[in-house]
């Protein structure tokens, strides 16, 4: 009995570090490759340890693709698309959990539909749109229509329901406006959720592809992703420009997730797991 | 769920002499207040979904020639029937759900109920290294597999010329290229799931493992009979959602092969951006797009009735 314990925890462990590995090596080969010539890359045998060719590479990417300025728009276009999203979220998530209002049961519906009807049946009118009020190849036509985050106004109003009234009823007493409570007593309480929140739009802004793909025409306003894919459709590619390229766009993600565990599991599950 | 303004009961500040006068005036001030709070999220709502969804419904009724909209009825529909190119999107994504989300699921439940071993070591370190695919930029890990996966001198046909095989055509290969892509996918969203079913199995208290294990279960048991049918709701979610990534999978396969070699890789949406934004055929891609809709729709609807009867008992 004992024996068959010890052998199945072994297996156990065998299929644990089989799937770390598999895990791993993508990750551990782009950082490796991202220091080496693209000839090197494709020698036999691969190369296991960290070359010289990072600073190479770099000004290499930085040259055909802009790369910094490149990494700057993404962030930029992360951070602001995060902050609006996040308050626009917060706010309707308090305000379809908290009060009842004429059009509540519309919005709600909307909230709801929108997680259903996949956004790509929106492409085509809505690049139309831009086109037409001539918003193409800018950034806020890369931001606004997807500040209204259907996931991020259930997961705060699912949050926001179990908050208790009298809280807020009592700030009300004190005189306080409705805004300065929400602000000041309601939003310090859901912070965990509210860094959940905060994470799962950064992901997403940072990693939306086909929208930008669509919007942005001039290199110098490219996102990380758009950047790194005009790379992969070159008749010769740089492979190790591309692996550095996207060594690059990851980092931030991963620092993300390493130090905010807790908040990306939360994200993940989004309420939707509660039932 | 609690609404501020219904609360009349006793205790709260509404008690007054004149019952029915006193309770009106702030519930219609909460009325507008309410809107100062979904104003800003109603209007990109209306702007960006509700009009260009009804404007999505007519175009797919539409065709236009030399810069000139017609009313087609219901032709661009039924163009889809005789497209090749669709069919086969269709049947690409068929495989994937009949082959890679089963396979991403079940491998997902072993990696969460080992992760979940109170014995195991190091289990956040264990967790944090399976999760890491799933926070790789989308973009980015297709980039990596087309590295990777690179016929001559890729990392994979190394490893397996060690062994004696290949060098395998990964991307090229119709066939080859339909099980990089399914790799690929798996190898991204596994620990992704994981995620999700982890929190799903330790929403399972200790005590029902020990019950089990007082009335004589083993392990197998205890998991076939006590932890999978409570796990239920949660893997129904990793399946639906699944699912649905699958039918609107974009990112992965149009970076790594743009749809090809001859359309094996192709998916509805990365059709639907070919037909639209590189032949402007704005109608036809308007009518696929909610082809694809009414798929996902049927598809989870189908799902819910067969494995989530549990849960309304």
């Amino acid at each position: 009995m004992k024996g068959a314990r010890l052998g199945l925890r072994l297996l156990a462990r065998a299929v644990l570090v089989a799937g770390g590995i598999v895990s791993l090596v993508p990750f551990l080969w782009m950082a490796i490759a991202a220091t080496h010539s693209t000839s090197e890359l494709f020698h036999s045998p691969p190369p296991f340890l960290p070359g010289g060719r990072l600073l190479d590479n770099l000004s290499r990417l930085q040259e055909t693709i802009g790369f910094g300025r490149v990494m700057l728009n993404s962030l930029g276009i992360a951070l602001v698309h995060t902050v609006l999203s996040s308050v626009v979220s917060a706010m309707c998530g308090y305000g379809l959990a908290k009060y009842r209002f004429r059009g509540r049961g519309l919005l709600l519906g909307a909230v709801l539909a929108t997680m259903m009807i996949p956004f790509q049946v929106l492409l085509v009118p809505l690049f139309q749109m831009m086109a037409s009020i001539g918003w193409i190849d800018t950034y806020q036509a890369v931001v606004l229509p997807f500040l209204a985050n259907s996931f991020g106004i259930l997961l705060m109003r699912q949050s926001f329901v179990d908050f208790p009234d009298e809280l807020i009823e009592s700030a009300r007493i004190d005189g306080s406006g409705e805004l300065r409570t929400f602000y000041r007593v309601v939003l310090p309480c859901v912070r965990p959720q509210l860094g959940a929140l905060v994470i799962f739009t950064f992901m997403a802004g940072w990693n939306s592809f086909i929208w930008p793909l669509l919007m942005l025409n001039s290199e110098d306003r490219y996102t990380v992703p758009v950047a790194l894919n005009t790379l992969t459709g070159l008749s010769h590619v740089d492979y190790s420009g591309l692996m550095l390229g996207s060594l690059l766009a990851t980092l931030p993600l991963m620092a993300l997730f390493l130090l905010f565990q807790r908040q990306f599991v939360a994200g993940l599950l989004g309420g939707a797991v509660k039932g | 769920m609690a609404v501020l303004d219904t609360r009349t009961g006793p205790g709260t500040t509404s008690a007054r002499p004149v019952p029915g006068r006193r309770p009106r005036r702030p519930r219609r001030r909460l009325r507008r207040t309410g809107w100062i709070f979904a104003a800003p999220a109603a209007a990109l709502f209306a702007l960006f979904f509700a009009y260009p969804l009804g404007a999505s419904v007519l175009q797919s009724f539409t065709s236009e020639d030399a810069g000139a909209v017609h009313w087609v009825g219901l032709d661009q529909y039924r163009r889809m029937f005789h497209d090749t190119a669709f069919l086969k999107s269709l049947a690409n994504t068929g495989l994937i759900l009949v082959v890679q989300v089963p396979v991403m699921i079940g491998l997902a439940l072993v990696l969460a109920v080992l992760l979940n071993q109170s014995w195991l070591r190091f289990r956040g370190t264990w967790r944090a290294l399976h999760f890491l695919p799933a926070v790789t930029t989308l973009v980015a890990y297709a980039v990596v597999f087309q590295v990777l996966l690179k016929t001559d001198g890729g990392l994979v046909n190394q490893i397996v010329g060690v062994f004696g095989i290949g060098p395998v055509d990964w991307l090229n290969d119709p066939t080859w290229a339909r099980i990089s892509l399914i790799l690929t996918l798996t190898w991204r969203w596994t620990g992704y799931n994981a995620v999700i079913l982890l929190a799903g199995l330790q929403a399972i208290g200790k005590d029902q493992y020990e019950a089990a294990a007082i009335d004589g279960a083993g392990t197998f048991t205890t998991y076939t009979r006590v932890v999978l049918p409570q796990l239920r709701p949660v893997l129904l979610f990793c399946v639906v959602t699944s699912t649905i990534g699958t039918l609107q999978l974009f990112d992965e396969n149009y970076v790594l092969t743009r749809g090809g070699p001859d359309d094996a890789t192709l998916t509805p949406v990365v059709y639907l951006y070919k037909v639209g934004f590189q032949q402007f055929d704005f109608g036809y891609a308007a009518a696929i797009a909610w082809v694809v809709v009414a798929l996902i729709a049927a598809i989870s609807a189908l799902q819910y009735l067969l494995f989530g009867r549990e849960r309304r008992r």
